[in-house]
C-alpha cells in the first residue's frame, strides 16, 4: 500500500498548487518594482496609492453593502420560505425543493441573461437590479441549510415548551431558533460569499457607475493590472482568513462546550 | 399550527421564484423564439449549428469534461489520504484545502495571468533552471489550468466529506471477508461515495462549460466557449434574440447532462450541493 | 376518586380519511392512575394528544373540571406532558429547563431556586442544576423531564411511553419511581404504553384500546382475569383463545370436550370464545384430565417451564413449575373459574388482531 510519505508529498503537491497564485499575488504586493517578475525591494506604496483610489474603496463598499445585505434579505426569505415547506406534503415538498435548485444548477449565464432580460422590460439597471439578483441566488443557500435541520428539529421540543405554558412565538424563538441557528448562520455567510464572488450577475444586472471588486478588477484585467490589484488580493485574503478562522473558532467552541461538561 | 396553515409561510418565497426566477426564464424562451420584430422563429436555435458557434460548443464540452476529470483525479486521491492519514486536526486540514475557494475567482484567475504569461513566473522559474520556456498563455491549456484551480475545491468538499461518512467497520469488514485493498476501493469505497462524487461533478462541470470570464482572462480570443459567444451577442452586440437561442441551447445541455447523471445517482442525497 | 376531573365525550379524529379514534367517551377520575395500552396506531397517543391540546378532535368534546377546553391551546392548560423522547431543551442546562415554565408565569427567582432544588431531590437527582442534559444518561434525562413537567404543579401529568427508550432494569426502576412520584405528588396520572407489563404494575384504572376503540376500562385485575372480548385476552399476557360453542349455561364445548364453567346468559348453543391463561392449565395423569395429549416442547424460562402440548388438534400453551419431558403422555385439567368465556366479535372494528407485541 501507498507509504505514508508519499501519502504526505501529494498532499503538500496539492497545497502549493492551491496556494502558490495566492503567495504570488501577496509578494508583489509588496514588490516597489512595477515588472511583474522582477523584485525591487519591499514598500507599502501599492497599498497607500488602494486606499487612496475611491473607485477601489467605492467597490469595496458596494460589494459589503451588497453581500450582507442581499445576504440579511435572503436570510429572511429563505428562512421563512424553508419554514413553509417543511410544512408541505411530499410532492409540493418536492417541487419546491426543484425549483429552489434551479438558480442553483443552472449556468450562472442564463440566469444573468434572465434576469437581465426581466429588468430591462420593467425597471432601470441599477444597484437594486443588481441587489435582487444576489438575493434570487442567495435564498437556495439558506433554504438547503436550513431545510435539513428544521427536519430534523426535536418537535417535541417545540411542543414540550408550549405544554410548559410558552406561546407558539415564544416556543419558536426560545427552542427551535437555537437549533436552527448554525443552520442559518451558514446560509447567511454562504449567501454574502456567493454575492462576495459573484462577478457574471452582477456584469450583466450592473447599471452605470456601479462597481463590485469583481467588477473593477475585470475592467483592470482588460486594461493592464495595476499593482494596486495585487494589495487588494492580499487584503481580501487575510480579511477572509480572519473571518473563517473566527467562525471556525466559534463553531469549535460552541461544540466543545456542548460535549463537554 | 396545522401544516396547511403553516405551509403559507412559504408564500413570498414561491412570488420570488416566480418572479425572479420562472418569468425570467420564460422570457429567455420568448426572446429564444421570435426575432426581433417579435415574430416566432427558430433560427436562433439553429444559429447553434453555425460552423463558430458549433466550434465554441465542442471546445466548452472539452473544457467541462477535461476540467470535471482532472478535479476528480486530483480530489479523490487526495480526500482517501486525509480519510487514511487519520490527522488529529483533520478539519483545519480540510479547511485549509477549501480556504483558497473563498477568496475572489477573478483575482486568483489574475493570479494566473501572471503566472503563465509569456514573460510570466513560470518561464522565468524555467529559464532558472536551464529548461525550455512554455507557451501557455491564450491557449486551451492555459484556461484548462485556471478552471482546474478555480474548481478543484468545489470537488475537494463533497468528495471528502461523503468519505470521511464512510463507517471503518464497513472497511474492516471488507478486509476481514478476505478482499484487498482495490477490491475494497472498487467495491465498497467508491459506490459509497458516488452521490458526493456526483454532487462534486454537478459543481465542477456546469460552471466550467458555460463560464466566460476566466477563458476571456486566460484564452484570450483564441479559445471562445459558449458563454463567450453569448456574452458577446448579448453585451455587445445587443442581439438578445441570438443570445437567448443559444443560452435556451446551452440550457438543454446542462439538463441533459444533469438528467444523465442523476441516472448514475440512485440516491436521495443527490439533491444536497453541500 | 370519586371526582370526574376529565370527561372525553364523543371524541372522534380523522386523519387522512381514516378514522384514529371513533365516538370515544372516557372519564379520568382525580389522583387516578389512568393508562392507555394498545398496539401502536390504536389512537392511545392521538387521545392523550386531544387532552394535551396539540391536537383538536374533528367531533366531541373535553371537559376539564367542568369546563370545555376543547379548542383550548396546550400553553393554557392545567396539564403538563412528559414526552417520549424526554423533549428537553438542548440548549439550556437542567436548572433552565425545569425553570422554563415557571419563568413564562413570571415565578420569582427565590421561587424557582427552591422549586428546582424540591424538583430534583424529588426524582433523585440532587445537585445536577448545572449539568448539560445531553451528557446524562436516558433515565436520568427522563427524571428531568418529569421535573420539568411537575413544577408547574399542574393537575394532571400526561405521560406519553415515557420509559420506552429505557432499557429493561432501568424501565422496572423507574415503574417503581413513577408509582412512588404519583403518591407523593398525589395527581392524576394518564399514562400511554404499548407495554401491557408496564401498565398492570402501575395503574388504577387500564384503558385497552385498538382500531380506534376501547376494548375494556377496568383494574388490572379485571383486564387480565376477566378479559371481555378476544383482542383483550389476546394482548393482555399469554393466553389460550380457542373457538367453543356454549352448550347452556355452566358449559362450554371446546375442541370436542366438554369444559364445566362458571359464566352464564351466553344462550344455549351460541358460538363463543374461549380464553384459558397458560398458568391455569393443569397436567394431570392422562386418564384423570378432561381430554388427553403429548407435551411437544420444553423451555426453562427461569420462573416456570413453558411447555406445548398438543391435545385435539390444539397446542395449548401451559406454564407450570413442575417439568414434564417431552413426549409425555399427559391429562389436560382446568378448574371450572379460570375458564373465560366471551361473546365473539360483533363488528369487524373488535375483531383480535395479530399484534407482534
Amino acid at each position: 500500500m501507498v507509504k505514508t510519505w508519499a501519502k504526505r508529498l501529494y498532499m503538500s503537491l496539492i497545497f502549493l498548487i492551491l496556494y502558490i497564485p495566492i503567495l504570488v499575488l501577496v509578494v508583489l504586493s509588496f514588490n516597489n518594482s512595477k515588472a511583474r517578475v522582477n523584485w525591487g525591494g519591499f514598500t507599502l506604496k501599492w497599498y497607500e496609492s488602494l486606499l487612496s483610489n475611491s473607485r477601489v474603496v467605492d467597490a469595496f463598499s458596494t460589494t459589503l453593502v451588497l453581500a450582507f445585505g442581499s445576504a440579511l434579505v435572503a436570510t429572511a426569505i429563505g428562512l421563512v420560505g424553508a419554514i413553509g415547506i417543511s410544512a408541505m406534503k411530499k410532492r409540493n415538498y418536492a417541487i419546491m425543493l426543484g425549483a429552489t435548485n434551479i438558480p442553483m444548477l443552472n449556468a450562472e449565464i442564463v440566469t444573468a441573461l434572465s434576469l437581465t432580460l426581466l429588468f430591462i422590460r420593467f425597471m432601470k439597471l441599477g444597484f437594486t437590479t443588481v441587489f435582487i439578483g444576489h438575493v434570487t441566488f442567495g435564498v437556495p443557500y439558506v433554504i438547503l441549510n436550513v431545510l435539513p435541520r428544521l427536519r430534523t428539529l426535536n418537535k417535541s421540543a417545540y411542543e414540550a415548551a408550549l405544554d410548559l405554558g410558552a406561546s407558539p412565538v415564544y416556543a419558536f424563538f426560545k427552542v427551535c431558533w437555537p437549533e436552527l441557528m448554525p443552520g442559518i448562520l451558514s446560509g447567511f455567510l454562504m449567501a454574502a460569499t456567493m454575492s462576495m464572488d459573484d462577478f457574471i450577475i452582477t456584469y450583466f444586472t450592473r447599471g452605470p457607475g456601479i462597481n463590485t471588486i469583481s467588477t473593477l478588477v475585470y475592467s483592470e484585467l482588460k486594461r493592464g493590472i495595476q499593482p494596486e490589484m495585487y494589495a487588494l488580493s492580499t487584503i481580501l485574503f487575510l480579511l477572509v482568513l480572519v473571518m473563517l478562522l473566527v467562525f471556525n473558532l466559534l463553531s469549535n467552541r460552541r461544540d466543545s462546550l456542548q460535549k463537554g461538561a | 399550527m396545522n401544516r396547511t396553515k403553516k405551509s403559507w409561510f412559504a408564500f413570498p418565497y414561491i412570488l420570488w421564484i416566480i418572479g425572479f426566477t420562472v418569468i425570467p426564464l420564460c422570457l429567455v424562451l420568448y426572446y429564444a423564439f421570435t426575432n426581433t420584430d417579435g415574430q416566432i422563429t427558430f433560427e436562433n436555435i439553429f444559429a447553434i449549428a453555425e460552423p463558430a458557434h458549433l466550434k465554441s460548443l465542442w471546445t466548452s464540452l472539452k473544457m467541462a469534461v477535461l476540467t470535471t476529470l482532472i478535479c476528480f483525479l486530483l480530489a479523490y486521491p487526495l480526500g482517501l489520504i486525509l480519510r487514511s492519514l487519520k490527522l488529529k486536526r483533520s478539519n483545519f486540514v480540510i479547511f485549509l484545502f477549501i480556504l483558497p475557494m473563498w477568496m475572489n475567482f477573478l483575482l486568483r484567475t489574475m493570479a494566473w495571468q501572471l503566472i503563465l504569461s509569456n514573460n510570466g513566473l513560470l518561464n522565468n522559474f524555467l529559464d532558472f533552471i536551464h529548461l525550455p520556456r512554455v507557451h501557455l498563455i491564450y491557449t486551451f491549456k492555459a484556461v484548462l489550468i485556471g478552471m482546474v484551480y478555480d474548481f478543484l475545491p468545489f470537488m475537494i468538499l463533497p468528495v471528502y466529506n461523503s468519505l470521511s461518512a464512510i463507517d471503518n467497520d464497513i472497511i474492516e469488514a471488507g478486509k476481514d471477508l478476505g478482499a484487498n485493498y482495490f477490491t475494497i476501493l472498487g467495491k465498497i469505497i467508491f459506490p459509497l461515495t458516488l452521490p458526493g462524487v456526483i454532487s462534486g461533478i454537478t459543481m465542477v462541470f456546469v460552471p466550467s462549460m458555460t463560464s466566460f470570464v476566466i477563458s476571456n482572462v486566460l484564452g484570450g480570443s483564441n479559445t471562445l466557449l459558449i458563454g463567450n459567444i453569448i456574452e458577446q451577442e448579448f453585451t455587445y452586440n445587443f442581439n438578445w434574440n441570438l443570445g437567448s437561442g443559444l443560452s435556451f441551447v446551452l440550457l438543454i445541455f446542462t439538463l441533459v447532462s444533469m438528467a444523465l447523471m442523476s441516472v448514475f445517482d440512485k440516491s436521495e442525497g443527490g439533491n444536497n450541493l453541500w | 376518586m370519586s371526582n370526574r376531573l376529565i370527561n372525553l365525550e364523543h371524541i372522534t379524529k380523522i386523519f387522512d380519511g381514516e378514522k384514529v379514534l371513533d365516538d370515544l367517551n372516557l372519564y379520568i377520575r382525580e389522583n387516578e392512575f389512568l393508562t392507555l395500552l394498545g398496539p401502536s396506531g390504536c389512537g392511545k397517543t392521538t387521545t392523550l394528544r386531544i387532552i394535551g391540546g396539540f391536537l383538536y378532535p374533528d367531533e366531541g368534546k373535553v371537559i376539564f373540571n367542568g369546563k370545555d377546553i376543547t379548542q383550548l391551546p396546550p400553553n393554557q392548560r392545567q396539564l403538563n406532558t412528559v414526552f417520549q423522547k424526554y423533549a428537553l431543551f438542548p440548549n439550556m442546562n437542567v436548572a433552565e429547563n425545569i425553570a422554563f415554565g415557571l419563568k413564562i408565569k413570571k415565578k420569582s427567582a427565590s421561587y424557582i431556586q427552591d422549586k428546582i432544588k424540591y424538583a430534583l431531590k424529588l426524582v433523585n437527582l440532587d445537585g445536577y442544576e448545572k449539568r448539560k442534559v445531553d451528557a446524562l444518561s436516558g433515565g436520568q434525562q427522563q427524571r428531568i423531564a418529569i421535573a420539568r413537567a411537575i413544577v408547574n404543579e399542574p393537575k394532571v401529568l400526561l405521560l406519553d411511553e415515557p420509559l420506552g427508550a429505557l432499557d429493561l432494569k432501568m424501565r422496572q426502576d423507574m415503574q417503581y419511581e413513577l408509582i412512588r412520584l404519583k403518591n407523593e405528588l398525589g395527581i392524576t396520572f394518564i399514562y400511554v404504553t404499548h407495554d401491557q407489563e408496564e401498565a398492570l404494575t402501575m395503574s388504577d384504572t387500564i384503558v385497552v384500546m385498538n382500531g380506534g376503540y376501547i376494548q375494556q376500562i377496568g383494574t388490572p385485575e379485571d383486564i387480565y382475569n376477566e378479559p371481555q372480548n378476544a383482542f383483550v385476552a389476546d394482548f393482555i399476557g399469554d393466553s389460550n383463545l380457542i373457538a367453543g360453542t356454549m352448550v347452556q349455561d355452566r358449559l362450554v364445548e371446546i375442541l370436542g370436550a366438554r369444559f364445566l364453567c362458571v359464566d352464564e346468559g351466553f344462550g344455549e348453543n351460541n358460538p363463543v370464545d374461549v380464553v384459558i391463561r397458560p398458568e391455569d392449565i393443569e397436567l394431570v395423569e392422562p386418564d384423570v384430565g378432561i381430554i388427553k395429549g403429548r407435551v411437544t416442547s420444553v423451555i426453562f424460562k427461569g420462573v416456570h417451564y413453558e411447555m406445548d402440548v398438543m391435545a385435539n388438534g390444539f397446542e395449548w400453551l401451559v406454564h407450570s413449575t413442575t417439568m414434564v419431558p417431552v413426549d409425555t403422555e399427559v391429562g389436560i385439567f382446568i378448574k371450572p373459574f379460570n375458564i373465560q368465556i366471551m361473546h365473539k366479535p360483533v363488528s369487524d372494528d373488535e375483531k383480535a388482531v395479530d399484534t407482534n407485541e
